[in-house]
């Protein structure tokens, strides 16, 4: 049953749930992906979402099943936005054989081919290539898939996405690029590292649509997002967000955080993706305050038992090193 | 030469064709057998009417431009593009016009296309080719004659081909389209205009299966490209003198079949390896390491190695030749390991 929200013509009450639970899915999973990593039970390090969710969600809810994403170090949301399985990502944090890559890939390379997460990435700038060959190959097999390149600010200075943004709209290939802009390049301010940030100037470079959206709103995001997707779906070609966000916490979990100071947090908290959806939620009555609140527990339980499920796992047997390597 | 058979009564399918001609040949006869296959790359399409060498001559007129696609001078991002288009269900044969220009892609050559699946558990196929042309002899001087062969055997995740006559390019540029993992297949631009039998019939070659050039009872030589035929030479102007030389081409490095190598080596006694690249940290090192490995005890010399010199490939005539190795190198090379020198 599709029912529009009220007041909201487009977007359903079931999509807003989703929405809902899939941000405090992510803001779990993130917090106890941190914890995991200061108890000292997963291995280099781990890049929180948190602060972030609305784009991931935002996005992915306009997206179909069969659609790619290519996403980047700081990846878990977007994959769980995507459908990803949280047992077998938070196996993989912690280099279980049941994780989504057998232990061998860790935080910054989950991937679930099948699902559409053509992969994490730990070069920044790296899925951008891979996002617009997939939504080449998309094209060519006349499949109707689109794909959405998710990337940071830091990954607007890196060429290849001036090379493949071009290619993408010189050949009307069905893409996004969504960038995250969450102020930080590691330590670099956006403002001393991107020359000129104005989406639709830098999408005007290439003949194709650019917007600035708010990213700390996930109905901002979905309806920005729901356009440029059915864009690329009719053939129109690519399409540039770069959606102002924050992140809360450091790039990594051993950030110094020396580079900012505490309350340039604050403003950003106030505007928080998750409490700003509940709080239309609950005032047009589309959820209660309860239930509200017992999504926010639900999901919580969900990543612990993840968790229970990932230190229960075995670890990869020594004699699967040498496999995978090829086909 | 390992030329297959021709069918019975058919002796005339054997056909003389340039190395170019070959490759294109392989090129035509897989986009025709799986609609998944397609061309993509600078000027592959309508320059000359179809790439630099003539290697995708006539496919946009066959296949049309969706299959054979002119790119923009954009080495990684259409790299990169390879690598989503393989992984999401295509077989990508894309052409870097000049091997030098990988050093642009090398992203994501080595850290996407390498490495996806073994980074994502097995859980992901990465069947694309990357075609590029490597190798001195033309002028083109330091940033357009290199041959950096030993780069893609360095990294896990790749295999890497040389084919160095029609009839291997032909047959494994098959095997390298059919094959389920990145293929980096390089091309030497002098060989483009030599010529070999080919047989019309289909057929395919194995990778990790060397092939004896020539049979020799007193020393192995062991070189890829132009160095087999440059070893040949050799081997026919030493044969004058008495010493008997057996010529072996790997034709692929990754995987590199080690054992056929060692099998020649306990006959002979002796290797010589050979290849334009660069001898520092070039494959010939790999190779001697690893036939001496599993010959070490048959050996009654040092190995030798017969490579381009550690400098930027120059331009004038003189000082290239002095760069790379010539026939009379691998000559004086075959007399040390016999103590003749």
């Amino acid at each position: 049953m599709t029912t529009t929200a009220p007041g909201l013509s487009s977007v359903s009450v079931e999509q807003l749930r989703w929405m809902h639970r899939t941000m405090w899915r992510i803001r779990a999973f993130d917090t106890k992906a941190l914890e995991v990593y200061r108890a000292g039970m997963m291995r280099g390090t781990s890049h929180p979402y948190i602060g972030m969710e609305a784009v991931g969600v935002g996005v992915c809810a306009a997206l179909r099943e069969d659609d790619y994403i290519t996403s980047t170090h700081r990846g878990h949301g977007h994959c769980i936005a995507k459908g990803g399985d949280i047992n077998r990502m938070m196996a993989e944090l912690l280099g279980k054989a049941t994780g989504t890559c057998k232990g061998k890939g860790g935080s910054m390379h989950i991937a679930e081919v099948d699902r559409g997460i053509l992969g994490a990435n730990g070069i920044v700038g790296g899925g951008m290539g891979i996002a617009a060959g997939a939504a080449l190959s998309a094209k060519m097999r006349g499949s109707g898939q689109v794909v959405v390149c998710f990337f940071g600010d830091g990954a607007l200075n890196q060429g290849v996405l001036h090379e493949v943004m071009n290619m993408a709209a010189i050949w009307k290939l069905p893409v996004v690029f969504v960038c995250e802009n969450n102020g930080f390049a590691m330590s670099a301010r956006v403002e001393n590292t991107v020359a000129n940030l104005d989406a639709a100037a830098r999408a005007n470079a290439y003949g194709i649509p650019g917007m600035e959206v708010d990213g700390m709103d996930v109905l901002a995001v979905y309806e920005a997002a729901s356009h440029a997707i059915e864009r690329a779906r009719r053939g129109e070609g690519p399409s540039l967000l770069i959606c102002r966000t924050y992140r809360y916490f450091g790039h990594h979990a051993g950030d110094p955080l020396n580079y900012r100071a505490r309350e340039e947090v604050e403003p950003w908290r106030a505007k928080d993706p998750i409490e700003r959806l509940e709080k239309l939620l609950v005032e047009r009555g589309i959820m209660s305050q309860e239930e509200v609140q017992r999504v926010q527990d639900e999901e919580k339980q969900a990543v612990e038992r993840a968790l229970e499920f990932a230190q229960q796992s075995p670890e990869p047997p020594v004699e699967t090193l040498m496999e995978d390597i090829y086909a | 030469m390992t030329v297959a058979a021709a069918r019975p009564g058919q002796e005339a399918a054997v056909r003389e064709l340039t190395y170019a001609q070959a490759l294109n040949e392989a090129l035509r006869e897989e986009m025709a057998r799986d609609p998944r296959v397609f061309v993509m790359g600078e000027d592959v399409a309508i320059w000359g009417g179809g790439g630099v060498f003539g290697v995708t001559k006539g496919l946009v007129d066959e296949f049309g431009p969706e299959r054979v696609r002119d790119t923009p001078i954009s080495e990684e991002g259409i790299t990169g593009m390879a690598v989503g288009a393989a992984v999401t269900g295509m077989r990508p044969v894309l052409e870097i016009m000049y091997v030098d220009f990988t050093a642009m892609a090398m992203d994501a050559i080595v850290n996407q296309a390498a490495k996806l699946r073994y980074m994502f558990g097995g859980r992901a196929k990465v069947p694309m080719v990357l075609r590029a042309q490597e190798g001195a002899g033309r002028g083109n001087a330091a940033q357009h004659s290199q041959s950096l062969e030993a780069w893609f055997c360095h990294i896990p995740g790749l295999k890497v081909v040389t084919p160095s006559t029609p009839y291997d390019a032909k047959g494994l540029l098959k095997t390298a389209i059919r094959d389920d993992n990145p293929v980096i297949f390089l091309e030497h631009k002098v060989l483009y205009f030599t010529k070999g039998p080919v047989p019309a019939g289909e057929y395919t070659i194995p990778f990790g299966v060397a092939d004896v050039k020539r049979e020799g009872t007193d020393c192995t030589v062991v070189g890829i490209h132009t160095m087999v035929h440059k070893a040949l030479q050799a081997a026919e102007e030493l044969a004058q003198e008495g010493i008997s030389v057996e010529v072996i081409d790997p034709r692929t490095l990754v995987p590199l079949d080690v054992e056929t190598l060692a099998r020649s080596v306990r006959k002979t006694h002796r290797l010589v390896v050979t290849h334009e690249a660069y001898e520092r940290c070039g494959v010939g090192a790999e190779i001697a390491m690893a036939v001496m490995r599993e010959a070490f005890d048959f050996l009654d010399a040092p190995v030798e190695r017969v490579c381009g010199k550690n400098v930027p490939i120059p331009y004038a005539e003189p000082l290239e030749r002095a760069a790379l190795p010539q026939k009379e190198d691998l000559v004086a090379a075959v007399k040390r390991t016999l103590g003749r020198a």
